[in-house]
Parts: structure tokens; C-alpha cells; sequence
């Protein structure tokens, strides 16, 4: 019910925001969620673990992440780890959607993004 | 808690014995993909070109990697959710499978062929299996430093002598274990290595092992056949550099070339393959190229070297003549060229695009597309001419 409510709210701010989505406050739109949703599982799950449980790069669960603050965990996606090999992602993501992503991971990423 | 499944060995042996119809036993030209997102893998012939089957149930398989028996007949598929499945290529099934770790990267099978080490980042250290029923025989966990952490563990090969060398990814270390008695490993460490040795691979001799070091610029060679010299330092200009770029996916050096005098191996954080000299391990030139490169990869003559890049210009795969060490081809084989494997005498070559599900043959002479053939998010494809090499 949330996710559905989630998507009508994202098809509707995509259709405001296409021109400049990365400036956009609300979700990315659902064909950019599913690049985002692909990008993460596969990519970040290169590091991660295509099931996010870690590999050279530490669990993406949300029993990993809950607890941690959103914006450090933004920033990480955004800018990297200097000293690990996490690389930053700024040029690939916006900022709001970085937040969608550790929004989404905290929540259980792979329980509704699959 | 490690558990063993035996399924089915009996069922396998009487369906083969008295079945004449049943799918040939020539192992020869067959070869696994790993399907990375769907836990499963496919059984391809190379001389068809054609999917013989599908194998599911094998868990997370993000960063999966295959060895094979000595006869080619089974495939040991390591997972990254600590699975290890052994799957009968013939009869098209898993005749054993144990989770035997948390999380693991890959593993590696002794010269004998009785055992199988897996190893593992969660918990940290190898494990060594019998290759016929995947019991378990010895552990060595990683653990290092006054505080007892265990470290992750990359880079597994295995070397003459029944021996399993490893790298400590959090401890700066080269482990190499002798197996002659598979039950009492004996280890030897090497410590302060280099920062951060991320991944390794051993000649095809077997003669050196080379471990990768993502914290500092530089390889450690560790010389097999003389381990009193100690771990040392070559390449040290290999590495980031100055001008260094983000590392959207670890190079692999696995893939490392070999051919002729020289070694071939991706420049990290720089759009370059550099060449070195085997005898004196001095880069002697680096060829220029679209992306960072992955997997650097020789033609079994030699004759060229073939390359895949990271994200995000990994939609492309370039061809480097060797004796003029320029590019003569960039082929678009889909979104997201993860792997490539030769056939055995490099007429052929498969390349996995995972994005456009799907597995491109070419042909590596006039660089003409041969087959495409469907597969789910296809990553690693291991042809059974592995089972004679040294380290793979």
C-alpha cells in the first residue's frame, strides 16, 4: 500500500521534475528508481553482496544501517571513503538521490525494490 | 553451522548407466555461466554455441567464481553467501552443497585435485574441502594482530606442492598453507606486505604469486620455489598515481596476461593496460584505453590482449595487438560486459553483458559476431579447459 502510494507520488513529481530531476526534493521517478534500484544491487553489490550481507565492503542491511545517520550515509554514497575503496558516486548521483537510496536501505532495501 | 547435502548420488549413477540416450560425457567444450542475480547457472557447449541447461539454488552468486575437478566434470561454484556447490556437468545437477561460511570470495583447487579451499571474508580464513564429498577437512582462520581480528581473504591460488597461498586484505599479509596433510595445514606468514592487498593471482607456472595492494602503489611478488627470499615489493610506480581516479570496481587481477615477455595488467584509477617485463617486472609501456580496465586478458597465443572496463564505461570491450601494442578493435557487445573467456586456442572468445542479458560469442580474428545466447544477468564464464591450468 505505502510502496503503491510511493510510486503514484513519484509518477507525479517525475512528471514535475523531468527537466531537472536532480534537483528535485521528491522521489526519483519510477524509471530512474529502477536504474537506481539496478545500480545499487548490482554495483554497490559488487562490494556489497547482491543481497547487501557485505563482501570487501561492509552489510548495506537495514539492520546495519538503521541506526546509523542518514546524512553520514549520504555523504558516503556521494563523496566516498577516503583510506577504503568505496569510490564516490556524486557524478553518477544527485544528492536527493543518494538520500532515496539510504532512505531505501535503511527501510530494507531488497523487501519492496525488487 | 556447515551442512552437507548429498543428493542424489545413486539416482545420478543408475540414470547413466541405464540410460543410452543420456547427453554425451565429452567434457572438453563445455563451460558454466554464473547468473548473478538468480542464484543459478547455465551449462553451455562451445562448439554448439548453445545453453545445454540451467542449475538453480545456489544462492548469492554476486561474485561468483568456478574451479573444476581434473577429470572436467565437476564444476565447484563458490558463492558469496559462503555456498559451495559441486554440480555435475554431465548429469546437470548439484551433487553437494555446503554453506560453509557467511560470506565468502572465491577459492581455489589443490594440484592433486583431492582438495577444495574456499576463502572466506565472514568468518575470515580458508576452509579446505574433499573435493569427492565436500567434507570438511581443515580450517585456518586469518587471525592477525595482538587483538585476534580475523582478516578478509582475497586473492586464493593454489601451487605446486598441494600448497594454498592467500592475501590478509586487513592485515597487510601473504599466507601460504601446505596441505600434504590435509588434516594439519602448516602456514607460513608473511607480514607488512604492502597496504591493503585486494586481490593476487599465480603465474601460469605456478612459479609466483602476485598480490595486488589497493592502499599504496605497488604489487608484492612472493617466489614460490624460494619463500626464504620473502614477499617483495615490484611495480612500485603501479598504482594510482598522482592523477588518480575513483575505482568504481576492483580491477581483477586473475585476468592478468601473460604473453610472450611481457605481462599485461590493468592500471588502477587510470584508463591504461601496462606492460611489463617478466623478467624484470619493469612497466616498459602503457597502452591507453577507453575506460578502467578489469579483466586484461591474453589470446592463449598471445597474439593479442582483450579488455573490459568498470563502471560506467563498461559497455565496450577493447583489443590490443601485442607486438605493436596498439588498439585495433573496440567491439559493443551490451550494457555491462562483466567477464570474457577464451576458448582454449583463443579462436573464439564469450563475453557476458549483464544489463542486456546476455552472452556474445566473436570470433577473435575478424572480430565478427558469432551467437548470442540468452542468460540471466550473466557475470563469470568458465570454460572446462580450466581444469588442466595451474591457478585457475
Amino acid at each position: 500500500m505505502r510502496a503503491r502510494i510511493t510510486n503514484i507520488l513519484a509518477t507525479f513529481a517525475a512528471s514535475l521534475a523531468v527537466v531537472a530531476p536532480v534537483c528535485a526534493k521528491a522521489d526519483p521517478s519510477a524509471e530512474r528508481q529502477r536504474e537506481l534500484v539496478n545500480l545499487v544491487r548490482q554495483d554497490c553489490g559488487s562490494c556489497h553482496g547482491m543481497t547487501f550481507r557485505g563482501g570487501l565492503g561492509p552489510p548495506l542491511t537495514s539492520e546495519a544501517l538503521r541506526e546509523k545517520p542518514a546524512d553520514t550515509l549520504t555523504a558516503t554514497i556521494l563523496n566516498g571513503r577516503p583510506g577504503t575503496p568505496m569510490p564516490p558516486w556524486r557524478q553518477f548521483v544527485s544528492e536527493a538521490e543518494a538520500g532515496w537510496i539510504v532512505d531505501r536501505l535503511q527501510k530494507g532495501f531488497l523487501d519492496d525494490a525488487r | 553451522m556447515t551442512r552437507v547435502e548429498l543428493i542424489g548420488f545413486a539416482l545420478v549413477a543408475s540414470t547413466i548407466a541405464g540410460c543410452a540416450t543420456v547427453a554425451s560425457r565429452e567434457t572438453a567444450d563445455l563451460g558454466v555461466i554464473v547468473e548473478r542475480a538468480t542464484g543459478s547457472v547455465q551449462l553451455v557447449n562451445q562448439t554448439k554455441r548453445a545453453s545445454l541447461g540451467r542449475i538453480q539454488g545456489l544462492g548469492d552468486l554476486s561474485h561468483a567464481s568456478i574451479v573444476y575437478s581434473h577429470d572436467a566434470r565437476y564444476a565447484y561454484v563458490f558463492g558469496r553467501d559462503g555456498g559451495l556447490s559441486k554440480i555435475d556437468i554431465v548429469a546437470q545437477r548439484t551433487v553437494a552443497r555446503t554453506v560453509q561460511a557467511g560470506n565468502s570470495i572465491g577459492g581455489a583447487i589443490s594440484r592433486d585435485g583431492h582438495l577444495v579451499a574456499v576463502a572466506n571474508y565472514q568468518p575470515g580464513g580458508i576452509k579446505v574441502f574433499d573435493a569427492d564429498t565436500l567434507e570438511l577437512l581443515s580450517e585456518v582462520p586469518s587471525t592477525y594482530g595482538v587483538e585476534g581480528k580475523r582478516a578478509k581473504v582475497v586473492g586464493i591460488a593454489d601451487a605446486p606442492g598441494n600448497r594454498f597461498v592467500f592475501s590478509l586484505f586487513d592485515a597487510d599479509e601473504i599466507w601460504v598453507a601446505d596441505l600434504t596433510d590435509a588434516r594439519h595445514p602448516a602456514v607460513r606468514k608473511f607480514r607488512d606486505v604492502g597496504r591493503q592487498p585486494y586481490d593476487a593471482l599465480i603465474t601460469p607456472d605456478g612459479r609466483y604469486y602476485i598480490a595486488g595492494l589497493f592502499g599504496e602503489d605497488g604489487l608484492v611478488l612472493l617466489d614460490m620455489q624460494n619463500l626464504d627470499a620473502g614477499a617483495r615489493r615490484i611495480l612500485d610506480g603501479y598504482g594510482r598515481g598522482s592523477e588518480k581516479l575513483p575505482v568504481y570496481k576492483m580491477p581483477h587481477l586473475r585476468g592478468w596476461a601473460m604473453a610472450g615477455d611481457y605481462a599485461f595488467l590493468p592500471a588502477i584509477g587510470r584508463y591504461e593496460v601496462l606492460v611489463v617485463d617478466r623478467r624484470t617486472w619493469k612497466q616498459v609501456a602503457a597502452v591507453p584505453v577507453q575506460g578502467q580496465p578489469v579483466f586484461v586478458m591474453a589470446r592463449p597465443d598471445g597474439r593479442q590482449v582483450w579488455v573490459n572496463f568498470a563502471f560506467p564505461r563498461n559497455g565496450v570491450v577493447q583489443v590490443i595487438d601485442v607486438p605493436t601494442l596498439k588498439l585495433v578493435e573496440s567491439l559493443h557487445p551490451g550494457k555491462t560486459v562483466l567477464h570474457m573467456e577464451f576458448t582454449a586456442r583463443g579462436d573464439e572468445i564469450w563475453i557476458s553483458a549483464r544489463d542486456d542479458d546476455r552472452v556474445v560469442v566473436y570470433n577473435t580474428e575478424r572480430f565478427q559476431k558469432l551467437a548470442e545466447l540468452p542468460a540471466k544477468s550473466p557475470s563469470g564464464i568458465f570454460f572446462t579447459w580450466r581444469a588442466q591450468k595451474i591457478g585457475l
